[in-house]
This record gives C-alpha cells, structure tokens and sequence, in this order.
C-alpha cells in the first residue's frame, strides 16, 4: 500500500465522488417520486393503470439493474431511441428504484392497524378524508425505514452504472486499476468513499427512523 | 409431623433499585396447596418465578425437598423437572403437536422411553378429555383447552410441585371452570403440591391449606385456608376479601 | 417477423450457449447460497450471545458487507485474494466466496432479528420444561424463528440471484457475457439481435425471481395474520 499512489489518484476519485453522489441524489428523488405515483394509483384503485402500475413494480424489482441498463443503452438505440450514458443510468436508477419506493409506501399505508381506518369510518370520514387525515400521515411514518434501506441499496446500486462507462467511483477505480494496476490501492479508495457517503448517511437515517417512530406517536 | 418440600427464607429482589420482595419466608408441607393472594403489582407472580429460577434474586434461601438450591443456571434446569409451571398465557410451542409438546420434556429432556412416555401422555389427556386433539396444533385449540393442555404438559414430567401463574385470567369465563376442575383434581386425587396464584376467590377459599397474602412485596399475612377466608388477621387483608366481592 | 433479429436466439448453438451462461449464474448462486446461509445461521445465533466482544465483532462484519457495493466486493476478492495469497483459483469460485460472505452477513441479521422476536414467555415455558440451552434453541427457538425468517430469507435469495448479473464484470462467462459475445458477433449481420438477446435474458431473470418474490410475500402476508 503507497500513500503516493493514493494521493495522486485523490483528484480522479473526487470527480467520481461527485458523480457518484449527484446521481444517486437525483436518482433518488426520482424514485421517490415515480415510488410515491405509483403507491397512491395502488391505494386509490385507478381502474387499468393500477394494474399497469402493479406490472411495472414486479418487473423492475425481479430483474437486475444491469441488463435494465444493457437494454437501455444497448437494445434501445435498435428501435431509434439513443441516449447518453448518464440518462440511461438516471432512467434505469429510477426505474428500479420507483419500483422499491412504491412497495415502501405501499406497505406503510397497508401497515395501519384496521382499528385506525375503522374509528375514522365510524366518524363518517370518506375514503379521501380518511387517506388525508389517517391513512398518509401515519403510512409515511410507517414507511420510513423502508424507504430508509432503499436510499441506502440505491446509492450501493450507482456501482452497476461502471458497465456502461458512467465515470462514478467504481468505474473511476477501474479504470485506473486497468491503467496503472495498483488494485490495492484504488480499491482501498474505493471502499473508504463508500464508507464516506453511506456511514454518516446510514447514522442520519437511524437517527431519523427513530424520531419519526416516537416523534409522531410518541410510542 | 408432615414433611416440608419447600422452605424459603428471607428472599429479596429488586428490579434495579427498586425493592419488589422484602424477606419472604414461609414454608410448605408435602401434599398441600398454597395460594398466593394479594393485588394487582403486590409481587406474587415475581415470587412465583423465583421459585422457578426464572427470576434472580438477590439473597436469601431456597430449600428444596431438603437441599438448599445453589441458583445457577445448571441446577436450575435440573430442578425444573421437579418444579412444574403452568403461565397464564398457556404457550404451547406452536410448531409441535399437541402431543409433541407433552412429550418435549420428559423424552428429550429426562430421556425416558418415547412408547413410554407416549402411552402415560395419551392417558393424561385422555384425563382431561382431549384424547382426540393429540395430533392437533394449538392453534385448532381453545384457550381452555390449550391451557389444560399445559398442565398435561407440565404434569408429563412428573413433578413433585407444580406453580400456577394466573391460570385462568386470560380465559373466558365459560373456560375456566374446566381448568379450575382439573386443579381441584389434582389437589383432591393425586395429593399434588401446588402453588396457585389467582384472582378465582371462590376457588382459592375451595383449594387453599394455606393463604400467603401480600402486599407492595411483603407477607402482609401468613393463614391456613379456612382461616383467612373466615377470619382474615388484618384489616388490609379484610378490605381485600370485600373488594374481591366473591 | 423473419428480420426482426429474433433468429439470432436459435442460429447455430447460440441457444444452448445461453442456457449453459445461465447455468453458470445458476450454480454459483446456489452454492452461495447454501454456503452463506449455513454461515449465517451460526452468525446469527452467535449475535444473541451475552458477550459484547462478539456482538461488536459480528455487527462490524454485517456493517461492512452493508456498506461496500456487491460490484466493489467482487472486485476486492478477485484482485486481492490471488495477489495477497497466493491463490490461483477461477474468478467462478472467487465469486462464490465472496456472495457466501456477504449472505451469511445479511442472513445472521435476519437470523437473529428472528431469535429475539420469539416470544420471551415461550423462552421462559421451554426453561421451566427443564429444557437446557441447546434444547431451547434446537425445539422451540429456531423452529419458530424458522418460520419468522423464511420471507426475507427468499428475498434474499431472489438478490442473490439478480446479483449473479454481475459476474461478467469479472469475466465468469455467465449469461449476460454470453449474451454479450452473441451481441458482438452478430452486430453486423443482424444489428437487432441485441434487443432479442438482452430481452431474453431479463426474462430469465424475471421468471426465476417472480415466483420467489410472490411466495415470500404470500408467507409474510401469513405470519402477520
């Protein structure tokens, strides 16, 4: 192991940080979005496009981000629709990730107990005020470690987009592994930023999962 | 002179610095039943336990059937198979039998003949009219069935004294007769030492040699039977009995 | 629908390739299966011990295979293994190592996020049978857990499978590098290939993974009932 090494890969590992860290952001927001979309079509029913919805989630959660990515890039061009590698692995980041956001939201509003949904029907509630006032509230709350691990298994999953030569962390390892062949070194590297993005975020989801759960309920 | 099984003297517990028993001695002679009265948070399931090491106490003595009970894990174990318990939530082992569940400890546990025990088993539900459920899983069971089930259970290890945790409070009351039934059978037929804990009033002034009464940890009142009911010593225990409205 | 690129699948023994790809994915997932949980298991019930020394020791592990992407895992063992000791062995059974690794982290969570939601009076009626600590864990604990654990234990195993996806990034010849060298052969030729091959393997994986995921939620559906 040779800190000079390490040194001079720092400024080629910083721009593979930035990378790394601005499309697992915009990824995420991304898949919470379409997640959030798709759990409130489940929950209200929406005639056809639940259905359509329920097919879209069970397609991108059994398959692997990979191929997603090899179709996007590689198969899609075949029927005219080129893009650049970056979009592709926004699209395939959200397309997976929307997926586990909306089983994330949906199993919250499912996890409210039934004696919740009942005293607010006993009120004469509709079924709009009850998602208002009842069922959204404390089904965000409820949802909130899963989305927690989902953040988490997301920004892990930007280490795919290495296969269509996005320059995030992984790649940027790679590459100079194939350049210079310290693997020691850059993988090294490589774990520690990991370590960098995912150790004070993963403390800052636990943190968060627990004022949620006493916060609000105070339980 | 009648034999003591169970001597205790000057026990004492606390959940961290809170004292819940202060120096509990009493004695219990071979083939009678005591009970354990006193309100809700009073300490009476906590003794229980500690007679069964499933709580730790911080001094005091355990003299068992003679031999003062050194309390580490080890020997513990080994008594249990001459203390049985019964709690108030039943649990059977959901993922056995019935039957399964009766033969866990003497079989595994005691290492005795499976045809054996299995033979004793069936004649002890049988006893207690539940012969066809031997194959069943406890979830197909009532709770009075289940908890008869447990006493079986407990029963199938042949224990010279057996605790009863509030057996009977999570049942309906149509269920509890049952139980109560067989408890009195045992007491009446098979001379069985026992200690109960209850809130059945009526079935304690029906079972009880001897009324231990407590209150906030401590032995408020030490009785036979007949007496406390009749004629308790102290007025706590008086306003008790009447509070109970049996 | 004879230009449609579909023929690419069936021209000479592409299709067979593909299959013996896919067996490759498949055989590397099972042994690391089987390998991860058998680990795991013995993990996860050391997890509940009273000791602090192997609490800290094994959550360190468990945060560890958590924090570093599967990608970066394979590469630490693929680069790191042969040069630090030594080993010769193909890139096949590096992968292997280090799934079963990773799944015996994840899988003593699971094991011993189980262990301690079995009800403590059903600890406590097992003791008061006069049962030890071994016949505690072997007839009440881990039966009960057994079932506790059975859903995330498939989930587990559906992310292995999706995992194997990355094994062509240390060039094991599973089913995407095949699909992959077909791909290249036959961009000439047929340039729609790509779309049939690539299709045919997300619905490999699709129909191996879909009936895990369904059945793990029917059995988790059912223990909370």
């Amino acid at each position: 192991m040779s800190w000079a090494i390490i040194q001079q890969s720092l400024p080629q590992f910083v721009k593979g940080f930035q990378v790394t860290v601005w499309m697992s952001f915009v990824g995420i927001i991304g898949a919470m979005v379409v997640g959030l979309c798709c759990s409130l079509i489940q929950y209200f029913h929406v005639p056809v496009i639940d259905k359509i919805v329920s097919a879209y989630v069970e397609l991108a959660r059994n398959t692997p981000l990979l191929i997603q990515l090899f179709f996007l890039y590689y198969a899609f061009p075949v029927i005219g629709l080129k893009m650049s590698a970056i979009t592709c692995g926004l699209i395939g980041l959200i397309f997976l990730g929307g997926a586990y956001m909306a089983e994330a939201f949906t199993g919250g509003f499912d996890g409210i107990s039934k004696n919740q949904i009942e005293s607010g029907e006993a009120i004469g509630m509709s079924k709009w005020q009850l998602a208002r006032y009842v069922v959204f509230p404390q089904g965000f709350a409820l949802s909130v470690p899963a989305i927690a691990a989902n953040i988490i298994f997301l920004i892990k999953e930007t280490s795919i987009f290495s296969v269509i030569a996005i320059p995030e962390l992984t790649n940027t390892a790679l590459d100079l592994i194939g350049l210079y062949y310290h693997s020691n070194e850059y993988l090294f590297v490589l774990v520690i930023a990991y370590a960098i993005i995912l150790i004070p975020l993963s403390l800052l989801l636990t943190w968060l999962e627990r004022r949620v759960r006493y916060g609000t309920f105070g339980d | 002179m009648t034999e003591k099984i169970l001597e205790v003297e000057d026990l004492n517990k606390f959940y961290g610095n809170k004292q819940v028993l202060h120096d509990i001695s009493f004695s219990l002679n071979k083939g009678e039943v005591l009970t354990l009265l006193g309100p809700s948070g009073s300490g009476k399931s906590t003794l229980l336990r500690c007679l069964n090491g499933l709580e730790e106490f911080k001094s005091g003595t355990i003299i068992f059937e003679g031999k003062k009970v050194i309390p580490t894990a080890k020997n513990w174990q080994q008594l249990r198979q001459k203390i049985g318990m019964v709690f108030q939530s039943y649990d059977l082992f959901p993922n056995m039998t019935v039957l399964e569940n009766i033969l866990l400890g003497p079989v595994k546990v005691q290492k005795r003949p499976k045809a054996e025990v299995e033979k004793e088993a069936k004649a002890l539900l049988k006893r207690v009219h539940l012969e066809q459920y031997a194959n069943s899983y406890p979830r197909q069971l009532s709770g009075g069935q289940k908890q008869r089930i447990a006493i079986v259970r407990a029963l199938a290890l042949h224990p010279d004294l057996m605790l009863f945790d509030e057996v009977t409070a999570s049942l309906d009351p149509e269920m509890v007769r049952g139980v109560l039934e067989l408890i009195k059978q045992l007491s009446d037929e098979d001379h069985m030492t026992m200690i109960i804990v209850t809130h059945e009033m009526n079935f304690a002034k029906q079972i009880a040699d001897q009324v231990l009464f407590l209150e906030n940890g401590t032995i408020v009142e030490d009785t036979p039977g007949k007496e406390f009911f009749e004629h308790p010593k102290t007025k706590r225990a008086e306003e008790f009995l009447e509070s109970m409205e049996f | 629908m004879g230009h449609s690129g579909i023929n690419v699948l069936f021209e000479g023994r592409n299709f067979t390739r593909l299959l013996g790809g896919l067996w490759t994915s498949v055989w590397i997932a099972v042994l690391s299966l089987i390998i991860g949980l058998a680990l795991g298991a013995l993990f996860g019930v050391l997890r509940t011990s009273k000791s602090r020394l192997v609490k800290v020791i094994f959550r360190i592990y468990l945060e560890f295979f958590r924090i570093v992407p599967t990608v970066v895992l394979l590469f630490l063992f693929y680069y790191i293994l042969p040069r630090q000791f030594n080993l010769s062995w193909p890139a096949s059974v590096m992968a292997v190592i280090a799934f079963a690794l990773w799944v015996s982290a994840e899988f003593s969570d699971i094991v011993r996020g189980a262990l301690i939601s079995v009800p403590k009076i059903q600890r406590e009626s097992g003791l008061a049978l006069g049962l030890n600590k071994w016949q505690l864990f072997i007839y009440v604990l881990l039966p009960q857990a057994f079932q506790l654990e059975l859903p995330a234990t498939i989930n587990l195993a559906t992310r292995v499978i999706k995992t194997t996806s990355l094994l062509m990034m240390i060039s094991v010849m599973d089913v995407i590098n095949v699909g992959q060298q077909i791909v290249e052969a036959n961009n000439q030729t047929n340039p729609n290939g790509v779309f049939w091959v690539y299709g045919l393997i997300f619905f490999l994986y699709f129909i191996v993974d879909y009936p895990l995921s369904l059945w793990a939620k029917r059995l988790s559906k059912r223990n909370e009932a």
